[in-house]
């Protein structure tokens, strides 16, 4: 077989080769909807997180605005430090409020951003201060069983 | 060392693991000259080669090539050294995924950047040397055995080597392609002004075209001499090799117990 | 006579022994291996110098495989699209099909059964090439040459292993989601913009997709490591060439399948 037609046979493998590495970077993956752009991080603690995980999206008003990029405990007042990076192109009110949100009633659980009405902007490394923290199912219905079981005599 | 000299080999040892192959070789090979080393099978005489080529180390003693002492040499030297050998192996050692024109000139490719046109005339000139010319577009699959053997040969001449060292030229050859070879291993040894060692077993026709020969047995020199020498020769290796007699100073039997001992002793044995 | 007791301590004994020549030889063999590795990387100059040496690997271990990988790829995507909405339907979540799809194949199965194929396709035929020239003479010629063997004959072999594995575990993805997009889309109807959305939306370029470019850029080194090894420490007869390949092809199986666990427990501990 001649160099050419040789060069030509392996031009044609690398492309689709490389074709195959684009189709799944945009079309399969999330690579076209700008995760490389440049964003900032803020933090936030919460109480108690629940079962939020490091990679959850950052919503605000349900659309993605960034993701949650580490999770650490804070061994100082017993809470855990949650780091997201948020899109450069999103800015946010220093008093925005941070909640931890499921999505559905056991679904996945996500960083919300509810925006405030400061003048400031959040830059790079501030600290969110108020945080809503996540709602612990068990918590819940035992609270809800406790107002049941002190109504129940009254009925 | 002496200038006449191209090969000189003193003293050598060589073991594989604990088996000793070579026991105290030394030899000389003159410029210019064909030398046969012969033995019977196994008796280390590739492994000689081997030595030569610097492919191997041995574990005493000296191989001088032109002056340098192979197990001393680092990589790039013994590289360089070996551009100026060339080596036919026994069963041609031709690389099969290429025609015999490629083959030929493979190292002319490798070891230099001249034209392609150029390399042409080369590989052509050295295909018509072995008489081979109309067969530069054959696969190595295509060639037969006395064939191959002439391609190789071409191709260990392909940059005028100082040395040509061949590992049994005649094994398996037909009494006419043997003629050939020896008949080419002469001639191109002449015309290049180099110097061959040639590593066989076929005493007839090395008697023939060569100017020295050693005997090797068992790892050591036994004997050596000019063809005529070796013809007078009373020693009894070299009379029952020239001749080939079955038994001699190298036995017919592997080394065993008697016959006679092993057949009834295993009798013995079960009655016991 | 001797007694049964002392023969069976012999028969431990000698059994000992042997285990321990195997251990030593399990070892040598390592050692030569490893030796084996880092002179293959320092003779890779050539392979790059003249590319040529290596674009004639990449197309018969790359281009020659093309085929085996992109029709495997489309038939285990079909195979994942319906037993993924089988699956899928009972739960009322068909449209997360194209996730299920898109996730099992770049993470997992394409890089795995990508390297696997090239191990028994490409990897086997590197040994059966290497092994021959060595058992003819042909690697033995090359060096009395002056042609240093594993820079002419091993590294571009290697290298064009190397580079081939992650464009073939690509393609083998790609052709699986769209496998997969013709049984969930085009034959069950799932809705098509919610397959892709969700797709999209939960397969993260960085996370995923690199992850599984990087887990196949690994298998190609250890599957044409190992070829191009079992090729040059091949026993020079027939046989010997023969047990090469099958254990290019047993040990290129173990390691893909064994890395594949240390790369995922490394790469997907938060998940």
């Amino acid at each position: 077989m001649s160099r050419k037609l040789l060069d030509l046979w392996v031009g044609i493998f690398v492309a689709l080769g490389l074709a195959g590495v684009l189709f799944l970077a945009l079309k399969v993956g999330n690579l076209s909807a700008g995760n490389f752009a440049d964003t900032y991080q803020v933090t936030a603690k919460f109480a108690n997180i629940g079962g939020l995980k490091v990679r959850a999206p950052v919503k605000s008003a349900g659309v993605v605005v960034g993701r949650v990029v580490d999770i650490h405990f804070d061994a100082k007042d017993y809470e855990a430090v949650v780091t997201f990076s948020i899109n450069e192109r999103y800015h946010f009110p220093k008093d925005t409020f941070a909640l931890i949100l499921t999505a559905g009633l056991l679904g996945e659980q996500y960083v919300g951003l509810d925006p405030g009405g400061d003048e400031k902007m959040l830059q790079g490394g501030d600290v969110i201060a108020q945080t809503q923290s996540a709602v612990v199912l068990e918590s819940l219905i035992s609270q809800f069983m406790f107002n049941k079981a002190s109504e129940g005599p009254s009925e | 060392m002496s200038d006449d000299n191209l090969v000189e080999i003193k003293d050598l040892d060589f073991a594989y693991d604990d088996r000793p192959i070579l026991k105290g070789i030394s030899m000389e090979i003159p410029r210019g000259k064909v030398v046969a080393i012969m033995g019977g099978s196994g008796c280390g005489k590739t492994t000689l080669l081997r030595l030569i080529g610097g492919q191997l180390k041995p574990s005493r003693g000296e191989v001088l090539v032109d002056g340098l002492s192979v197990p001393k040499l680092r990589d790039d030297e013994l590289y360089a050294l070996r551009r100026r050998m060339g080596m036919l192996f026994q069963f041609g050692a031709l690389f099969t995924d290429i025609s015999v024109y490629d083959n030929v000139a493979y190292q002319m490719r490798e070891h230099s950047d001249l034209p392609e046109e150029l390399i042409r005339d080369m590989v052509l000139l050295k295909l018509n040397a072995v008489g081979l010319r109309g067969a530069s577009q054959l696969m190595p699959a295509e060639l037969s055995g006395g064939m191959a053997r002439r391609v190789a040969l071409a191709r260990a001449i392909a940059l005028d080597p100082m040395l040509i060292m061949y590992d049994e030229p005649f094994a398996g050859l037909d009494p006419i392609s043997l003629g050939v070879i020896g008949q080419l291993i002469r001639k191109l040894n002449d015309a290049l002004g180099a110097t061959s060692i040639m590593v066989t077993h076929d005493i007839q026709e090395s008697l023939q075209i060569v100017d020295y020969i050693y005997f090797m047995s068992d790892g050591k020199v036994v004997a050596m001499g000019t063809p005529d020498e070796i013809r007078a020769s009373q020693h009894p290796f070299v009379h029952q090799f020239v001749f080939a007699q079955a038994d001699g100073p190298v036995p017919f039997h592997y080394p065993a117990q008697a016959l006679t001992q092993e057949l009834l002793g295993k009798d013995a044995y079960e009655q016991s | 006579m001797s007694n049964p007791r002392q023969n069976s301590g012999g028969a431990l004994l000698s059994g000992i022994t042997k285990l321990g020549h195997r251990v030593n030889d399990a070892l040598q063999r390592l050692g030569f291996a490893a030796r084996f590795f880092v002179m293959l990387l320092l003779h890779s100059g050539q392979s790059f110098r003249r590319l040529h040496l290596t674009i004639r690997e990449l197309y018969f271990s790359g281009f020659q495989s093309l085929l085996i990988i992109m029709v495997s790829g489309l038939f285990i995507g079909m195979v994942l699209g319906m037993q993924g909405y089988e699956t899928l339907q009972r739960y009322g979540s068909a449209e997360a099909l194209g996730v299920l799809v898109a996730l099992s194949l770049v993470r997992e199965l394409g890089p795995v059964v990508a390297a696997l194929l090239f191990a028994s396709r490409a990897g086997s035929s590197i040994t059966a090439e290497i092994g021959l020239m060595k058992a003819t003479e042909q690697l033995t010629a090359m060096d009395m040459m002056a042609i240093n063997p594993i820079a002419r004959v091993v590294a571009p072999r290697f290298w064009g292993g190397v580079i081939s594995m992650p464009l073939l575990a690509a393609l083998f993805s790609a052709a699986g989601v769209f496998g997969g997009y013709l049984i969930g889309v085009v034959f069950i109807g799932v809705d098509e913009g919610a397959f892709w959305s969700q797709m999209q939306a939960s397969v993260d370029f960085r996370y995923d997709v690199w992850s599984g470019i990087i887990k196949s850029f690994v298998f190609g080194v250890a599957v044409s490591l190992i070829a191009v090894f079992e090729g040059y420490d091949a026993v020079p007869t027939a046989e010997g060439v023969s047990s090469s390949i099958k254990s290019t092809v047993v040990q290129s199986a173990l390691a893909i399948l064994a890395l594949d666990f240390v790369l995922t427990s490394f790469m997907f501990r938060e998940a």
